[in-house]
């Protein structure tokens, strides 16, 4: 993954609504992390300079919270639950399956770019666990046999 | 006739989307298929409602695209035989007609999306008998009577927490709902945002009425983009009808609303903690006192209920607070929504009154168990809370009764467990849980769960030692005096309950490098009984490791010394052959 220049001329309107409302750097940071997929360094400066906050500050804040990534992800993100029923209906199982199929562990991303896995708290779908979401889209009652097939459907949509 | 579908997140992970693109494509007319919310039976989803012309109900459930030509032809020709098949039974009906729904009255009913339908449901009408003829200390004295207690969790008196509010001094004071529900396993809040918007902003302004809080503000977790995509959508619709915003109904009330959302993290449930995330900063917990309802957000006078607590509101302004106090027992009034899972056969949404039993909800409404095994434990409270075995199942629901057991309320999350689950591995899972959710203001939960966790993980791979279960209660107690909030004070219990009622499943994992429920895999072995097996070779060819080996038609063996006990033989295997041990 190589890190291109990033045109930070697309927070221009995160910032001019946001940089002087008190309290408002996580929403910042989410915004930022929409454009962008993570939270770039260069980023992090502007925002620093157009707030106030000092970047030590922002960093802070930016890691204690699990929804923000410092670092490009794959084009699909799997987000792998576990909550309490996925658990309790074998959802290690699933993640062994997907480190399995991708070769790849928990926070990272595969060598072509297409896959990012990681494991992330209670999506709120529990009666269909175990639950991953894809992007934006939610895979429910899974089996390793139903996560191998979506993975090579995704890996052939991307390939077209 | 019309259709509805049923479109909360777990509908459209199961497919509901398709169902409805697929109807359309089936050339049903767009005007009559409409949405609805979370209908609560989603064991059952994707689930498509026909009303017929007299809004006689016939719901059709584990619908897929191709059904859509027999939904159809359905609506055509208003013969429902080509839909039969569909049906909900009648056993699974009563799922729905064992409740008894307050804060859940529109879900899975109304259109979610449209305020019309909330209004036409009698939505708005307690705002406004609130705003017109009541005086905020008449709305506190209601509230009062009804008995309502915080549903998030800790079951504190809603009244008690808004006077003290209303009784703060200082012109500026906000009202906040906390809907950053953040237990695994628990996703009542979700479906009351995603189904009934509408019914959380009333209750929410009423409150901030009640408090004399001119600003509403939401923290809702941002894994939950529908509930927050429905929530903005409402307030957009309340906005413009003027439900929110300047003179309200006419009256002397304003109020604004706003949306934050969380970016993840569990403490930030904790009251304080979720006020300095509000703030924009890491959400660690203040020290209390100064209690919120002195200085919260932004140190003004603050009020935070949880979801479900507001969503009762508008019922018990509009029925009064003594039907409410009416249900339910001595200490806990009205109803209780639990979010039903695991083990379960009917999982899915429960609104019953306190008082009811664990056995009602997990037997009678939720079917008992879905595999062949026996129920276990039922673990409630989620992080802060613990399993209560299953000799305890006639246990009433009641913050007291509920309490006694060693576990909580909670919010509302109810996983039931049978004799698969290793009840140590649970205990493990919340403390992995705890250990990296804790902030690591204090001490006490930043190393305490740290190091019960290692404790943990050295019992489940068989290394644990003589004095380990008394070593661990001791840690227990200490971090539940030391810890600075819910989260630390609350984090031993999932520990102290499963050695309370399973000591005997620790001392197995301890003494006999053993687990009883067959699931720590570093204290199994599998095997092939010869006998059972017909040598069809799928379990050796689903080894990853090449551990097993066999002839065509000839029992196959596994070299235990090369096999990772990774379970895809046991799983695969179609005879029953393979036992773990």
């Amino acid at each position: 993954m190589d890190h291109k220049t990033v045109d930070l001329s697309l927070l221009d309107g995160v910032l001019a609504e946001y940089a002087s409302v008190k309290g408002s750097l996580i929403t910042i940071l989410q915004h930022t992390q929409d454009i962008y997929g993570y939270l770039p360094r260069e980023a992090i400066e502007l925002i620093s300079e157009k707030t106030g906050i000092a970047t030590s500050e922002i960093m802070g804040v930016g890691t204690f919270y699990t929804q923000f990534r410092f670092e490009p992800v794959g084009k699909y993100l799997i987000m792998l639950c576990q909550g309490t029923a996925c658990h309790v209906n074998s959802s290690e199982l699933i993640l062994q399956t997907i480190k399995d199929e991708l070769h790849i562990e928990d926070g990272q991303t595969t060598e072509d770019g297409l896959f990012s896995l990681k494991c992330v708290a209670c999506l709120g779908c529990c009666s269909l666990s175990p639950v991953m979401m894809i992007n934006e889209d939610t895979y429910g009652s899974l089996t390793p046999e139903k996560t191998k097939k979506i993975l090579k459907e995704l890996r052939e949509a991307a390939q077209q | 006739m019309r259709i509805v579908i049923g479109q909360g997140s777990c509908g459209i992970a199961a497919g509901a989307e398709k169902v409805r693109k697929a109807l359309l494509a089936a050339h049903v007319n767009p005007a009559d298929v409409s949405i609805t919310g979370c209908i609560g039976m989603c064991w059952l989803e994707p689930i498509v409602d026909v009303y017929d012309d007299n809004n006689q109900l016939t719901r059709l459930v584990r619908v897929n695209e191709n059904d859509a030509a027999a939904i159809a032809s359905f609506m055509e020709t208003g013969d429902s035989s080509a839909v039969e098949s569909l049906k909900v039974s009648e056993e699974d009906s009563e799922f729905l007609s064992k409740q008894t729904r307050i804060a859940l009255r529109n879900c899975g009913i109304i259109n979610p999306e449209q305020i019309d339908a909330y209004t036409a449901a009698g939505g708005y009408s307690a705002l406004k008998k609130a705003l017109c003829d009541l005086t905020p200390e008449e709305v506190i004295e209601i509230i009062k009577t009804s008995g309502l207690a915080g549903r998030g969790g800790a079951g504190f008196p809603t009244w008690f927490k808004w006077n003290a509010a209303r009784q703060s001094a200082g012109e500026e004071k906000y009202l906040i709902c906390n809907a950053d529900e953040g237990d695994p396993g628990a996703f009542m809040d979700r479906a009351v945002i995603e189904s009934d918007p509408h019914n959380l902003i009333e209750g929410m302004l009423i409150g901030a009425y009640a408090i004399g809080a001119k600003h509403a503000v939401v923290y809702v977790r941002a894994e939950y983009p529908l509930a927050i995509k429905r929530l903005k959508n409402a307030i957009a619709q309340a906005t413009e009808k003027g439900i929110i915003g300047e003179h309200i109904f006419g009256s002397d009330f304003s109020c604004d609303f706003t949306i934050k959302a969380g970016a993840g993290a569990f403490v930030c449930g904790e009251e304080t903690a979720l006020i300095e995330s509000l703030e924009g900063h890491r959400g660690m917990p203040r020290l209390k006192p100064p209690f919120p309802a002195q200085s919260g957000f932004w140190r003004k006078p603050s009020n935070i209920n949880n979801v479900e607590t507001f969503a009762n509101v508008s019922w018990i302004i509009n029925n009064g607070g003594e039907a409410f106090a009416a249900m339910g027992t001595d200490g806990s009034k009205g109803t209780k929504v639990f979010a039903v899972t695991g083990k379960v056969k009917r999982s899915g949404l429960v609104e019953i009154p306190m008082g009811k039993t664990l056995r009602d909800v997990i037997f009678d409404i939720g079917g008992g168990m879905k595999t062949d095994k026996a129920f276990k434990a039922v673990q409630m409270g989620g992080p802060s809370g613990g399993c209560i075995p299953a000799n305890l199942i006639d246990t009433v629901i009641d913050y007291k009764a509920l309490g006694a057991t060693g576990a909580i309320m909670g919010s509302g999350g109810m996983v039931v467990m049978d004799e698969s689950t290793c009840m140590v591995g649970m205990a493990k899972f919340f403390l992995d849980f705890t250990a990296k959710e804790s902030c690591g203001k204090c001490i006490h939960c930043r190393i305490g769960t740290k190091r019960m966790l290692e404790m943990l993980e050295r019992i489940t791979k068989g290394e644990g030692k003589e004095g380990d279960i008394e070593l661990l209660e001791e840690l227990c107690y200490s971090i539940k005096d030391g810890a600075l909030c819910g989260l630390g004070q609350t984090a031993p219990n999932p520990v102290l309950t499963t050695i309370k009622y399973f000591r005997d499943e620790y001392e197995a994992h301890i003494k006999d490098q053993k687990c009883p429920a067959g699931e720590c895999s570093d204290l199994i072995e599998y095997k092939i009984i010869a006998d059972k097996c017909r040598g069809c070779t799928l379990c050796a060819k689903n080894c990853p490791v090449d551990a097993i080996s066999g002839t065509v038609k000839n029992p196959h063996v596994i070299n235990t010394e090369k096999c990772i006990k990774c379970g895809k033989c046991y799983s695969s295997c179609r005879f029953d052959a393979i036992v773990k041990e």
